[in-house]
């Protein structure tokens, strides 16, 4: 039951959280937990609690490693899957989860992302994308769609945005979803695939800003905004089954691409063994 | 099994949003001085769309010992 799992995997002490009332993150942060406990609790798989390490980087979504009851450490702004690296090459054998936002991991740690989705390094970042720098006072983010408003943007982005899940498709990454706050049982099942896959996996998570992104844009408060997910994201069985003129404007939710590439720290460990071999000779 | 559950409301965590109860298939929620009440106690079927939604986890159902 999630109250029960609230008090399992939170750090009830520091709830409430700091995030602004309709913000999407706390949804998003519990959907990661459920995910994490439904994976624990299955015979199927022999997890424990320490077989998972949440890194986060800077930003709004980024409190979430001091919420969330596991081995955490919140590192410097974008350099989360920079720290994620270095503790799945320590011991590979790690769930390695990391929890950034649209700013940190697309602007500011941009290359890190694309590299580790190159190498297809086996972490798990969930990207909490709410098209905004939050935490900052609302500037636009590489995600802020063209001609919206925000307080660096005050006559309209110019910008076109990125999509993060088709660019960590692009720069190779063997695993790329999309989820958002609506649909949240559907995003706990495929983050829960997402930390399951064995290369670098990637899940896009729409969260919603009531008080930058949707204050600036007139989308009214969080309850309008969470209805328009309802309305506009598509889960991908009933995606497939809409006409072309039906998904205009629309977005699929659900796995967007995946390949069972070879994983990074596996082929390094071949190069590792392959060396002593030969220095034994 | 299905047993009794109870809806339980977490006072200090809730910063009145309003998403349960805009979301509430019954309307049985209502904010009130910035905090979530149960308005219509008899009419709450217990579906847990509350719970779902809330992002702040100040609303749950709990199972009620018999």
């Amino acid at each position: 039951m999630p109250s029960d799992l609230i008090h399992e995997y939170m750090r009830i002490d520091h709830l409430p959280q700091i995030w602004c009332p309709g913000c999407g993150n706390g949804v998003i942060m519990r959907d990661v937990a459920v995910a994490i406990q439904e994976l624990i609790d299955d015979q199927e798989y022999d997890f424990d609690r320490d077989d998972f390490v949440i890194v986060s980087g800077i930003g709004c979504s980024s409190r979430a490693a001091g919420y969330l009851d596991f081995n955490s450490i919140h590192t410097t702004h974008g350099r989360a899957i920079a720290f994620a690296t270095g503790i799945k090459f320590a011991n590979p054998k790690l769930n390695v989860i990391v929890l950034t936002g649209d700013g940190d991991c697309s602007a500011i740690g941009g290359n890190h992302l694309i590299h580790a989705a190159r190498r297809n390094l086996g972490l798990t970042v969930i990207c909490f994308n709410n098209d905004i720098y939050g935490m900052t006072g609302g500037q636009y983010s590489p995600t802020t769609p063209n001609g919206d408003k925000a307080t660096t943007a005050p006559y309209g982005n110019v910008d076109r945005p990125f999509d993060i899940a088709n660019l960590a498709t692009g720069a190779g990454a063997s695993f790329s979803a999309r989820g958002d706050v609506f649909h949240a049982r559907e995003t706990t099942e495929i983050i829960k695939k997402a930390i399951l896959h064995k290369g670098f996996s990637l899940v896009d998570v729409y969260s919603v800003c009531p008080t930058y992104y949707g204050r600036k844009n007139k989308k009214g408060d969080a309850v309008e905004m969470l209805k328009w997910q309802r309305d506009n994201l598509i889960p991908t069985a009933r995606y497939y089954n809409m006409s072309e003129e039906d998904r205009a404007g629309k977005k699929q939710i659900g796995i967007l691409s995946f390949n069972d590439y070879p994983e990074y720290t596996e082929e390094y460990a071949k190069i590792i063994s392959a060396c002593r071999k030969k220095a034994k000779k | 099994m299905i047993g009794r559950r109870k809806l339980v409301i977490e006072d200090k965590w809730c910063k009145g949003c309003g998403i349960c109860a805009a979301f509430c298939p019954k309307q049985v929620l209502e904010i009130k001085k910035e905090k979530v009440r149960l308005k219509e106690p008899e009419g709450c079927i217990q579906c847990g769309q509350c719970e779902l939604r809330c992002p702040d986890y100040a609303i749950y159902l709990v199972n009620v010992e018999e």
